[in-house]
């Protein structure tokens, strides 16, 4: 075991973890933050995008470990005093999402994306997001809210 | 308070997003129970073996573990074999299926032994303690290799590989061949598909040793078909077993659409142990052990005259079953079985499907079921048929469509409600601007460059709702075509719709609640959907084969017509006139000519709960249920159409332009309609140009993870283009059709097409799903008379 400490959202936690614990089960069975899903075993889908030290990565390719003192952005913190992001609000507006399980991973890696580039081109979001798969919605209205999203924060 | 506002057919945002945007969803992979345990499966490695010894002391021992059994030792808690309930003939062949194999494995991830531990790791780990000594066998992989004589056979106490065959015959086939000008001979292969659903698939099982009841959550499309089949596989009593479907189940595609393994492993488990067990797919495992789709070699004739008019079809196909027959299996041929024929006409019209065995994981129902198959066929033989007798593939298609009406007979035998083909075509024509498009490819050729365009065109018709119950009867499928619904109008003005359908996506809470807000004359905000839980909504058929508005939908209409019923005679009683002396509007009841005497919903739920003065004959309460069992299937129809731009250097394939023109019929929620058309296209997209499951002879599955299973990405598809006709169906009170598989159905061959179109004048005239690049650039050099 391997004591590590890490911010998510904003609240300090310390830990004792195995040091094979992947940054996804930590975060989602030791902290109990269940948004973050997982959804293969091969860094393939990106259900588990987190932003990490304010980079999208992909949390089970990640050792919890490797997280020791970072600063942890999960699905659960995008909202603030329970106003939603604007990347919350744009993929309610679009239906950029049916089942939702890629969504959080989807929205963290627009998120980290769009601090990137702040007024991306459609074939930019759609490269951006190539890490991230989703089965319900072809993406069309994924990159729609991506871009609306980023109208909305650059207004 | 009463409102005027009509929810149904505008694009409200959904009631479901806000728990999934703000990481609140309910996935089944969060669930912990107090003591719960955990399983981890041992798998086959091989394709074919008999299992000669399973050791698992070493496991046993392990740290965290529980228990391990072998699939001798659970022997004895099956009271039947995973359920088949579509027993296409009477002479198919049914092999036993076991949860856990007892002497002969017969694919990679057939599973050989469970180990069960406090943690899912320790289990994990565990698992590869276990010691099973196989005899390896010969494997048989490939559909038509099992066909053959020699070949290896799958089951032992089968003389051949074949389950089943079922023909289908109408008219005088030999006689519309006979007299043809033309016949076109195609053959095409149906490449084996791995739904991926985003969520893997997981169980929770618990047992209540004092009393004997169950409680299973799983993430599954159809909770309470399983509860039946639980009962039957474990002989336990149905009323002792409750099945949970979580409020979210991340998408199923027909992948969740079945009674698995690790299902009633789980149970038994619980059963034995008195404790909770849960199991959890990897995605690499679930690779193995979660139905894949497809998997066909398809040979269809058509018979036409030297003008294009089409006389006849003839289909023969071989469908892999894979090792086992999962839940439908037998019958996905079967729904596509009617449908060789298109949305076209003639004069006769053979069918014919072998059901094989095949060494591989076994294959069901993957989004659109035989239909998707049905037209990939038709829709390239009719483009061969055009290019045979020189008629260009829009007019070809115009030339044979069945006549615009109500209940069309089709060649392959059903009456198509609603046909009305050749709007949607023109309207896809238009939005393409067929005639400059023509014009762009013609400078194109003639500038000789690597990048060549094309456009392919799909006018598919589909059937949804399968219905009515005994149609289903005559097609030997073991279960109903209904679905049920409850609608009760609360205390507090609000109502609660329970509903048999078990949404994974689609949003049927925000769709129910549409149709119940405007039925009922309240706020959309104010209607609560209960799906999912057998113990909540005790009745229901559930979330396949796009029926879930066509017949669930239906339901709530229904139910919330008989509510409003039985309000009619509360109002006329409060109001003391009689109930056709008053006008409903709303939400609220008004006497005829003395508009401000009224009883809104509310009122009237609050004084059927109070009940302190009914109408003579009625109960306290204001509620109403409905099993709608439809007359008859829906017909969706369409035309899609595809642009590429091919590189013939390269091979490279870029979808330019995808146009989507469907006609489902009227429209709850157009949001959510175009939704399912981009995400069903986008799966036909896949098929057509990146996704296929290949096994190495031995029976490995070479694709065996998402990094050599190509799932696209954002990156791959353009913005698709969507429009709309509107032609009710006149199956049912609402006139819906259904539209969660029409774009898978509609795109994998308008998008061959389209490649096939880009190189027509090298001389390309086919090539296979998935269009590689290496795939289209050996199709141009055998056209062009090159090494291929």
């Amino acid at each position: 075991m391997k004591r590590i400490s890490m911010t998510v959202n904003g609240v300090r936690h310390e830990a004792d973890v195995e040091p094979r614990t992947l940054l996804v089960h930590f975060i989602r069975e030791q902290l109990e933050l269940t948004g973050t899903n997982v959804g293969c075993d091969t860094s393939s889908c990106g259900a588990c995008t987190i932003l990490m030290n304010g980079q999208s990565v992909k949390s089970c390719t990640v050792l919890a470990v490797q997280a020791d003192g970072a600063d942890v952005a999960t699905v659960e913190g995008l909202a603030s005093n329970g106003d939603w992001h604007p990347i919350q609000r744009a993929f309610h507006e679009q239906h950029g999402l049916q089942c939702g399980f890629c969504t959080p991973g989807m929205m963290m890696a627009a998120v980290g994306y769009l601090d990137e580039n702040p007024s991306p081109t459609e074939d930019e979001v759609r490269l951006a997001l190539e890490g991230n798969l989703c089965r319900c919605t072809g993406y069309h209205n994924i990159v729609k809210a991506v871009l609306a999203a980023a109208d909305d924060m650059g207004s | 308070m009463a409102t005027a506002e009509k929810y149904v057919g505008g694009g409200v945002p959904r009631k479901e997003d806000p728990k999934l945007l703000t990481g609140q969803g309910q996935f089944l992979e969060g669930l912990t129970l107090p003591g719960m345990l955990h399983a981890a499966l041992v798998r086959s490695p091989h394709g074919s073996a008999r299992i000669n010894s399973v050791d698992v002391s070493a496991a046993a021992a392990a740290e965290g573990v529980v228990v391990a059994y072998s699939g001798a030792d659970l022997a004895d808690e099956w009271a039947a074999g995973l359920p088949m309930a579509w027993p296409v003939t009477d002479d198919i062949r049914i092999p036993d299926h076991w949860p856990v194999a007892q002497d002969v494995a017969r694919y990679v991830g057939d599973a050989v032994a469970v180990v069960v531990a406090t943690s899912r790791n320790a289990a994990l780990d565990a698992a590869e303690l276990v010691e099973v000594e196989y005899g390896v066998q010969e494997a048989v992989v490939d559909v038509e290799a099992a066909l053959a004589d020699d070949a290896p056979r799958v089951h032992e106490s089968f003389d051949d590989n074949k389950s089943y065959t079922w023909a289908l015959t109408n008219g005088d086939v030999d006689a519309a061949f006979a007299k043809a000008d033309v016949v076109v001979s195609e053959r095409y292969t149906q490449p084996r598909l791995i739904p991926n659903a985003m969520e893997p698939r997981a169980v929770v099982a618990q047992s209540v040793p004092s009393t004997g009841d169950f409680t299973v959550w799983s993430t599954t499309q159809i909770p309470h078909v399983a509860k039946v089949l639980f009962a039957l596989t474990l002989g336990i009593p149905e009323g002792q077993i409750r099945v949970i479907a979580p409020t979210d189940v991340g998408g199923g595609f027909g992948s969740k659409l079945n009674v698995y393994a690790e299902e009633a492993l789980c149970i038994a488990l619980a059963r034995r142990l008195g404790r909770p067990v849960k199991w959890v797919a990897g995605r690499s495992e679930g690779y193995l052990a979660t139905i894949h789709g497809r998997d066909q070699i398809q040979q269809i004739e058509i018979a036409a005259t030297s003008d294009g008019d089409i006389l006849g079809y003839r289909v023969n196909i071989a469908a892999a079953m894979g090792a086992y027959l999962q839940l439908v299996a037998p019958g996905v041929p079967l729904l596509g079985a009617f449908l060789y024929c298109g949305c076209y006409g003639g004069e006769a019209y053979h069918f014919e499907c072998t059901g094989v065995f095949t060494n591989t994981t076994p294959t069901d129902a993957y989004r659109g079921a035989g239909r998707p198959e049905a037209t990939y066929a038709i829709e390239r033989a009719i483009d061969a048929l055009a290019r045979e007798v020189g008629v260009d593939p829009a007019e070809i298609r115009r030339r044979n469509f069945l006549p615009a009406g109500d209940m069309v007979q089709s060649p392959g035998g059903l009456a198509f409600d609603s046909a009305d083909y050749e709007p949607a075509l023109d309207r896809a024509l238009e939005l393409l601007d067929y005639d400059g498009f023509r014009s762009d490819q013609a400078e194109r050729r003639e500038g000789g460059g690597s990048r060549q365009i094309g456009v392919g065109f799909s006018s598919y018709v589909e059937i949804c709702g399968l219905a009515p119950s005994q149609v289903l009867a005559s097609l030997k499928y073991a279960a109903g075509g209904w679905d049920a619904a409850t609608v009760r109008m609360l205390p507090t003005g609000k109502a609660e719709v329970v509903t048999g359908s078990s949404p994974h996506g689609q949003g049927h809470v925000t769709s129910w609640s549409q149709i119940a807000a405007d039925a009922l004359g309240i706020p959309y905000e104010d209607v609560t959907v209960l799906h999912g839980d057998t113990h909540v909504a005790p009745h229901g058929m559930n979330t396949y084969g796009s029926r879930s508005l066509a017949v669930a939908g239906v339901a709530v209409h229904n139910a919330c017509d008989r509510v409003v019923d039985k309000a009619r005679g509360l109002a006329a009683h409060l109001l003391e006139v009689a109930p056709e002396d008053l006008e409903y509007e709303a939400g609220t009841f008004s006497v005829k000519g003395v508009p401000d005497r009224t009883k809104s919903m509310p009122e009237l739920a609050f004084a059927a709960w109070t009940a302190h003065s009914l109408p003579e004959d009625s109960e306290p309460g204001l509620e109403a249920s409905c099993v709608y069992d439809p007359p008859n299937f829906t017909f969706p129809f369409g035309t899609h159409v595809a642009v590429v731009e091919v590189d013939t250097d390269t091979g490279a394939v870029d979808l330019v332009r995808y146009i989507a023109v469907d006609d489902c019929g009227p429209v709850i929620n157009p949001v959510i309609v175009d939704g399912q058309v981009h995400g069903g296209v986008a799966q036909g997209i896949a098929a057509a140009l990146y996704e296929e499951a290949t096994y190495a002879e031995d029976g490995t599955l070479e694709t065996s993870s998402m990094v050599n299973y190509l799932v696209p990405s954002a990156a791959e598809f353009p913005s698709f283009e969507t429009d709309r006709t509107v032609t009710p169906s006149t199956s049912n009170p609402m006139g819906v059709k259904g539209i969660g598989e029409a774009g898978t159905i509609g795109s994998a061959p308008a998008v061959i097409n389209a490649i096939v179109d880009a190189l027509s004048h090298l001389g390309v005239t086919d090539v296979p799903m998935p269009a590689s690049p290496e795939r289209v650039w050996r199709a141009i050099q055998a056209a062009q008379g090159g090494e291929a």
